[in-house]
């Protein structure tokens, strides 16, 4: 292992249904309970059997927050799993397996190969099925963990299932941790040494928690949605959890009918919000265009993967933002958030909820395949300051639904509170609510609509400068990919770096042109082929950028990669 | 009770004179007025066409959201707050055509909404191309050589799906269609009225006259139990039987099966989230993966 390296990457790649991800669960939660901080993220194919799928998990006693391309400790389940990762493979890595699956050539397998009878372990632990445990056992021997922690999660693990599972899951995590503890590589730190911060109180979890867990915060009371990867994890979320915090998860026919019924659950007074990624939003645009019309609110979680069209179901890209911000018929108003920590995807998430709830306008919550698949432990939530605002007003008889007012926002009344009668229509419409073809009136209604922009920017949040204040260059940076540009920039060669984090990408803070201009040079990273941010930094601030450093290729950055692109940048 | 309650201060609507939206208009306002129920708790949600206005016309709570939208929209309404009387309005072309797949699973989720279907088997708006209902052979300024296409049946669809309640009535008879009307807001679950009414500017075959000649009465002895004849009279079509075809009384109702509604009737806009229990859940749910 480097000597350098204070965290291990420990890479599982095998066909799909063969349990990587029991795998992976059982890991997270075996190095967290050793004390340690944990990274992990997944890559998939579209597919429910075969294939090569991977999970790397990062470990280490500082936080780690981010994907590196580098494997410390590779167990590829068969010979294709091999040859999914073998770019990824150096000297340094330990690769764990067996003789029989990977003859090797005549040169030799690279990085240093550790046979593990592994089919015969999990054959004495029950059968074939027990090879993933077999897995647990080994790495955990290898990474020093203390045998009774790993026994102890199988136990919780499978507590559900039969006595003689159990008991073979922990034979096999035995049979496993014996072969591991005689392999002669250990950690280069200890499991349990004091981080940089105490863990012990921390929580794990990924993004589409992140952001289910915002949008109970926020006051969610329905969700309605039709499933599409990425975005289904905050779907089921809620599904799960709906008895706990009165909220109504309805799995609806498209993506049509799931923005319609989350309008009027809105119109009838349930915090309502939608959970799709790009496809299914493309059918929700007329919906959109509705609610801008008719200013129900609406949140819409947006979890981007790479188009055009059915592109590739189950990668990440940021591909959407241009989408998400030109969507929709006609002109009106919307803030777009994108979420880059899992702090920010669920405070950003409880904060649309109120926005939209407060101007009545659209609030969408950015996120991408990387993002909703990747966990970190982290402190718990600070609800102490989370406040939800209640614009609803209970309307008098003669509540007028689109009554003109000085910043655009008219109370909003909601049937069954209140003796008026609440109006809303996708015509333009007159201050009650009802059709009308009367020009002065349309301009007027415009004008309401748009005004709203003010406030949702004076509202905004700024961009995050992460490093010294002093840089040199600047390197912007939405969504996602914060960690990992945070982490590139402290291991650049090329002169000192800072990063400009926008976790609101529209409107942006009034702030943003001043920050852009305190450094020397300008450079940009965005998981997409076109530069989209950097575009609309170009339009609404005039600011150009002239280095971007783009990915466009399915797959998420790696800390490696970013380090190389921007020192070849820096020249 | 005031005949009156829903009646609106103007009188104005965008529909040509003779046609038959002005009697299912009428009926309605009757209907709402005797349900007992103030305007305050009702909630039309309609489309877009000339039936989906009709919320325009009527003092009560109103949702005209997109084409064929309706009833997506409608089902939003029940979820928020299972108070409301809630009735899904608009055209064929509406409910059939643009919202034909809503048409079909809103059947499935069976919301307690009451759906009236203008059908007049043509479209109005946009000035008389064929709908989903209009005949074979049916000429237009686009069906050149006539409507190539089956015509849609929503009640045998209907029927087939199992929905709650089916009913078909005409608009050249309101004391049947203010009884159906009135059966299928009562009815809980979900609840098809098709109207059969003329378009009286761009129908010229499906006029009064026709609809007089081409349609009669279900037997008073018609078993509205029994789907499969229910079925077989929904597929008659050289004259069209009205009334009452299907009643699964037995269906549950969406909205009342939902968990948020087991112990507590409460709308849903009044429940405030327990950041208590947020914070418990979180600090206690998620120490592992």
């Amino acid at each position: 292992m480097a000597p350098e390296s204070m965290d291990v990457s420990i890479v599982l790649c095998g066909p799909a249904g063969q349990g990587v991800q029991t795998a992976e669960q059982l890991m997270v939660a075996i190095f967290r309970q050793a004390g340690l901080n944990v990274f992990a993220t997944k890559e998939y194919m579209s597919r429910v059997r075969g294939g090569s799928n991977s999970t790397t998990i990062r470990i280490s006693p500082g936080r780690v927050r981010a994907l590196v391309d580098r494997m410390d400790i590779f167990v590829p389940l068969d010979r294709d799993a091999y040859q999914h990762c073998s770019t990824r493979i150096s000297q340094d890595t330990i690769i764990l397996g067996e003789k029989e699956t990977f003859p090797p050539d005549k040169d030799g397998l690279p990085g240093r190969f550790q046979d593990i009878p592994l089919s015969r372990l999990a054959k004495d632990a029950g059968g074939a099925i027990y090879t993933n445990t077999v897995v647990v056992g080994v790495v955990a021997a290898l990474c020093g963990i203390d045998e009774a922690v790993a026994r102890s999660h199988v136990q919780d693990a499978f507590q559900k299932r039969d006595q003689k599972i159990v008991d073979n899951n922990l034979s096999a995590i035995a049979l496993g941790y014996e072969a591991g503890a005689r392999l002669p590589h250990k950690l280069p730190f200890t499991a349990g040494e004091a981080g940089e911060s105490d863990t012990t109180d921390d929580v794990i979890l990924n993004g589409g928690e992140a952001v289910a867990l915002g949008a109970i915060a926020g006051g969610c009371r329905f969700i309605s949605s039709y499933p599409m990867t990425p975005s289904t994890s905050v779907l089921t979320f809620l599904a799960q959890h709906g008895a706990e915090f009165d909220i109504v998860a309805e799995q609806a026919e498209d993506e049509i009918a799931a923005i319609n019924m989350a309008l009027g659950g809105w119109y009838a007074g349930a915090r309502s919000m939608v959970s799709t990624s790009g496809g299914g939003f493309a059918l929700m645009v007329e919906g959109l265009s509705l609610a801008a019309m008719t200013e129900t609110p609406i949140v819409i979680h947006l979890a981007q993967r790479p188009g055009p069209a059915t592109g590739l179901p189950t990668r990440t890209e940021q591909g959407e933002l241009l989408f998400a911000l030109h969507a929709g018929h006609g002109e009106f108003p919307r803030a777009i958030f994108a979420p880059g920590t899992l702090d920010d995807a669920f405070y950003l998430t409880q904060k649309a909820f109120n926005l939209a709830d407060r101007y009545q306008v659209p609030v969408f919550v950015l996120t991408d395949q990387y993002f909703i698949d990747s966990y970190y432990n982290l402190p718990p939530f600070d609800l102490s300051g989370v406040e939800n605002s209640d614009a609803v007003i209970r309307t008098t008889a003669d509540y007028e639904r689109y009554a003109l007012t000085e910043d655009g926002v008219t109370p909003r009344g909601i049937p069954g509170h209140g003796d008026g009668l609440v109006v809303v229509d996708s015509d333009e419409h007159d201050e009650q609510g009802h059709i009308t073809e009367d020009h002065d009136i349309r301009t007027r209604m415009v004008q309401k609509r748009l005004k709203r922009l003010d406030a949702l920017t004076r509202e905004a949040l700024p961009p995050e400068w992460i490093g010294p204040p002093d840089a040199e260059t600047l390197v912007v940076c939405w969504g996602s990919t914060v960690h990992l540009v945070a982490e590139a920039i402290a291991k650049t060669k090329g002169g000192k770096h800072a990063v400009l984090y926008f976790k609101q990408v529209y409107p942006l803070h009034p702030d943003a042109a001043d920050l852009l201009s305190k450094a020397k040079r300008l450079c940009i990273v965005e998981n997409n082929a076109t530069g989209q941010f950097a575009q609309i930094l170009q339009s609404r601030l005039q600011v150009d950028i002239p280095v971007k450093i783009l990915k466009y290729n399915g797959l998420p950055f790696t800390v490696e990669e970013l380090v190389h692109r921007l020192d070849e940048a820096a020249g | 009770m005031d005949s009156t309650l829903f009646d609106m201060e103007q009188s104005q609507t965008a529909w040509c004179p003779g046609c038959g939206n002005f009697v299912i208009w009428k009926v309605l306002k009757e209907i709402l007025a005797e349900s007992g129920r103030e305007p305050q708790e009702v909630v039309i949600v309609s489309g877009i066409g000339q039936a989906a206005k009709m919320p325009h016309y009527l003092r009560c709570h109103t949702f005209n959201g997109l084409h064929g939208r309706a009833l997506p929209a409608a089902t939003g309404v029940k979820v928020a707050n299972r108070g409301m009387l809630v009735i899904a309005e608009g055209g064929d072309g509406d409910m059939y055509g643009e919202g034909g797949n809503h048409f079909l699973h809103t059947i499935r989720r069976n919301p307690d909404i009451t759906n009236i279907v203008h059908d007049n088997m043509v479209y109005g708006l946009t000035k008389g191309q064929a709908s989903p209902t209009s005949a074979r052979g049916y000429r237009t300024p686009i069906q050149v050589d006539g409507v190539l296409l089956e015509p849609f049946n929503p009640l045998a669809v209907a029927i087939a799906l199992d929905a709650s309640f089916v009913a078909r009535t005409c608009s050249v008879d309101p004391p049947g269609l203010k009884k159906i009307l009135k059966r299928a807001i009562q009815h809980p679950g979900y609840a098809l009225v098709d109207v059969l009414h003329p378009c009286v500017s761009f129908n010229k075959v499906n006029t009064f006259k026709w609809f007089r000649e081409n349609t009669y009465p279900l037997e008073d002895d018609h078993d509205p139990g029994d789907r499969v004849e229910a079925f077989r009279r929904a597929t008659e079509t050289e004259r069209l039987p009205l009334g009452v075809f299907y009643v699964n009384p037995g269906k549950p109702v969406f909205e009342k099966s939902l968990s948020v509604y087991a112990q507590d009737d409460e709308p849903l806009a009044s429940r405030r989230v327990d950041l208590g229990r947020l914070e418990a859940f979180v600090r206690e749910g998620l120490k592992s993966a």
